[in-house]
C-alpha cells in the first residue's frame, strides 16, 4: 500500500540572495496534525508556498503519496489532493460566500458531489450558510477563516496546509477551529500541516511538530516532546 | 425637437458600437491589467477577413460568423504569443507590445488588401424609419446593431454571473494567486478573456464598417471613442461598458449636431475631463480613486 504521507526532502528555496529555506526535511504521517513553528522570518510561510508551487525550490523536493509536488504549478498541486489555505486567508472579496466555496471545487468534474461538499461545509459552519448569497464584506474574521477552510475542504483534499489560521482571531474562535480540524483528521483521515505563530495553541492539538529557525529545521518530533523542551521553547517559540 | 430625437437616436446607434469596443477593452483590462491599444486594429483585421469572404460570394451571415470566430482565434493567439511574455511585468512593456502590434497589423492589412477604401454591406436597409411623416435617423440596420450589442452584453453577463467558466474568469481577474491555489488554470482564463474581447471587437468592426467604409486604419478613431466609453463606464463590467458607450455616443452626437461635427473629438475629450474630475473611477466602478 502506498504511503500517504507528505514527505519533504532537503527542500531549499531562496528569494534572490536570501536563503529562506535550507535543506528542510521532515515528514507528515497520514491522518495526523503536524505543526510548523518558529519565529517570524523563520521560513514557515515560504515552506508552504514552496510545497504548493507558488515558490520555485532551489533544491530538494516535496511529495505526497509518492507523487512529486515540487516542480508543478499550484493548479496542478491542488489536483494531487493538496489544498493550501494561505496567509491572510485569501478570501475573494468581490465574490459571494457561495461563489467562494464553489470555486474551491470547480476543477473536479463531479458537479453533483460539489453540491454535496458545499452542503457539508454549510453544516460544519452554520454562519456561512446564513450568509451564502452575501458578499464576503459582511463576514467577521472568524467567519472568513471558516470560509477559507471550507473552500479548501470542498475539493475533498487529502492534505490541508494552513498558514496561520489563528491570526487575528479571538481565542474562543481559534479553539473551535482547531477542534474542527481534529475532527476532520479523525473522521476523514485528513493530513494537516499547520503553520502557527501561536506555538502554544498549535502544540495543544498537534501530534507532531517541526521547529524552524532561519530556514533550517531545529527540531522535529512528537508535539509533547517539543512542548516539554524548555530551552527550545524559550529560544525559538517565545514562551 | 425632431433634431433632438434624431441626435439621440444617432447617439444610441453609435454608442452601442463604442460599448462593444469598450467591452473588449474592459475584459482585457480586468483580466490582465493591460490597455489593449491594438483592439481596433484586431477588429479591422477580422472585418477584412469577412470582406474577403463576401467578395468570394459568401453570404453576409456566414461572413459575420467567420469574423467572430476569427476574432476569438486572433484574441487567443495574440495573448498566447505576444502578451503572455509581458504579463506581470511593468505595464509599459505591454503598452509597447500592443502599440507595436497595432502598427504591424495595420501594415499587414494594407499589404494584403491595399489601403483603398472598401464598401462593406449591411444586411438590412439603411433607410431611416418614418414616424408620423418625420424621417428618423434610425434604420432597420441600426435596430439590428443595437439589438445585437444588447444581446452580446446580456450573454456576457450570463457567462460571468451564472457559469463555472465565468466564476473562474472573475476569480482569475480578482485574485489570480488564490485562484491558482484553488485549481483554476488562470493562464487559460486570461487567454479566454482576450478571445472574448477580440470577438466583441470583431462584432463592432463589422457593424461600423457600412457607415465609415473599410480601410486599414478605419478603427483608429472608433478605438479612441471606445476608450472614452470604457473609462466613463468604469473599466469594470459589461454594464459599465454599455452605459459608458451610450453616454459617449450621446455626448458626441449632441456636440457634433449642435456645435459642429469637427468638435466631436473635443467633445470626447471634454467628456473625459468631466468624468475624471467628478468621478474618476468611472460611473459604475466600486474602485476608490488614488490621489497623487
Amino acid at each position: 500500500m502506498i504511503s500517504r504521507d507528505l514527505v519533504v526532502e532537503e527542500l531549499s528555496a531562496s528569494y534572490g540572495a536570501i536563503r529562506a529555506l535550507n535543506s528542510v526535511s521532515f515528514s507528515v504521517p497520514e491522518a495526523t496534525i503536524t505543526a510548523v513553528l518558529g519565529a517570524n522570518g523563520a521560513g514557515k510561510t515560504t515552506l508552504l508556498r514552496t510545497i504548493t508551487g507558488l515558490v520555485h525550490p532551489s533544491g530538494g523536493s516535496a511529495s505526497f503519496g509518492g507523487v512529486k509536488l515540487t516542480g508543478r504549478p499550484p493548479e496542478d498541486v491542488v489536483r494531487c489532493g493538496v489544498a493550501h489555505v494561505p496567509e491572510g486567508r485569501g478570501v475573494i472579496q468581490e465574490l459571494t460566500v457561495e461563489e467562494n466555496l464553489r470555486l474551491g471545487g470547480l476543477y473536479r468534474r463531479d458537479r453533483a458531489d460539489l453540491k454535496v461538499a458545499v452542503d457539508e461545509v454549510y453544516e460544519m459552519f452554520p454562519p456561512l450558510k446564513e450568509r451564502s448569497r452575501r458578499s464576503v464584506f459582511t463576514l467577521s474574521g472568524g467567519e472568513r477563516q471558516m470560509l477559507a477552510i471550507g473552500r479548501a475542504l470542498v475539493a475533498r483534499p487529502k492534505v490541508l496546509l494552513l498558514d496561520e489560521p489563528s491570526l487575528g482571531l479571538a481565542p474562543r474562535v481559534t479553539t473551535r477551529i482547531m477542534a474542527l480540524l481534529r475532527d476532520l483528521v479523525a473522521s476523514d483521515r485528513l493530513t494537516v500541516l499547520l503553520v502557527e505563530q501561536n506555538a502554544r495553541s498549535a502544540l495543544s492539538i498537534a501530534d507532531r511538530a517541526v521547529v524552524l529557525g532561519l530556514g533550517r529545521v531545529v527540531m522535529e518530533g512528537a508535539a509533547a516532546e517539543v512542548a516539554a523542551d524548555e530551552g527550545l521553547r524559550h529560544h525559538y517559540l517565545g514562551y | 425637437m425632431t433634431l433632438f430625437i434624431n441626435y439621440t437616436l444617432n447617439g444610441v446607434s453609435a454608442g452601442v458600437i463604442y460599448a462593444a469596443v469598450a467591452l473588449g477593452l474592459v475584459l482585457i483590462w480586468r483580466s490582465t491589467q493591460i490597455l489593449n491599444f491594438a483592439q481596433g486594429g484586431m477588429a479591422m483585421f477580422t472585418t477584412y477577413i469577412a470582406s474577403t469572404l463576401l467578395q468570394h460570394s459568401f453570404g453576409y451571415w456566414e461572413a459575420l460568423v467567420v469574423a467572430l470566430v476569427a476574432g476569438l482565434a486572433l484574441g487567443a493567439a495574440t495573448e498566447r504569443v505576444l502578451i503572455r511574455p509581458v504579463e506581470g511585468r511593468s505595464p509599459i512593456d505591454a503598452v509597447i507590445v500592443a502599440i507595436g502590434f497595432l502598427i504591424f497589423i495595420e501594415a499587414l492589412a494594407g499589404a494584403i488588401w491595399g489601403s483603398d477604401l472598401r464598401a462593406f454591406p449591411a444586411p438590412f436597409r439603411q433607410v431611416g424609419y418614418v414616424l408620423a411623416g418625420h424621417p428618423l435617423a434610425f434604420t432597420p440596420f441600426d435596430l439590428f446593431v443595437v439589438g445585437s450589442v444588447l444581446l452580446l452584453m446580456a450573454l456576457m453577463l450570463v457567462l460571468f454571473r451564472f457559469t463555472a467558466v465565468g466564476l473562474r474568469m472573475r476569480a482569475s481577474a480578482f485574485a489570480p494567486e488564490v485562484a491558482r491555489l484553488l485549481g483554476v488554470r488562470v493562464k487559460r482564463m486570461l487567454t479566454l478573456g482576450w478571445a472574448l474581447a477580440a470577438m466583441a471587437g470583431a462584432l463592432a468592426g463589422v457593424f461600423i464598417a457600412p457607415k465609415v467604409f473599410l480601410s486599414p486604419n478605419y478603427m483608429d478613431s472608433i478605438l479612441i471613442y471606445g476608450f472614452t466609453a470604457a473609462i466613463v463606464g468604469g473599466l469594470e463590467s459589461p454594464v459599465g461598458s454599455l452605459v459608458g458607450g451610450l453616454v459617449t455616443g450621446l455626448a458626441l452626437s449632441y456636440v457634433g449636431g449642435y456645435v459642429g461635427e469637427s468638435f466631436e473629438p473635443t467633445g470626447a475629450l471634454g467628456l473625459l475631463v468631466v468624468v475624471l474630475m467628478a468621478r474618476p473611477s468611472g460611473l459604475f466602478s466600486r474602485v476608490q480613486p488614488r490621489r497623487v
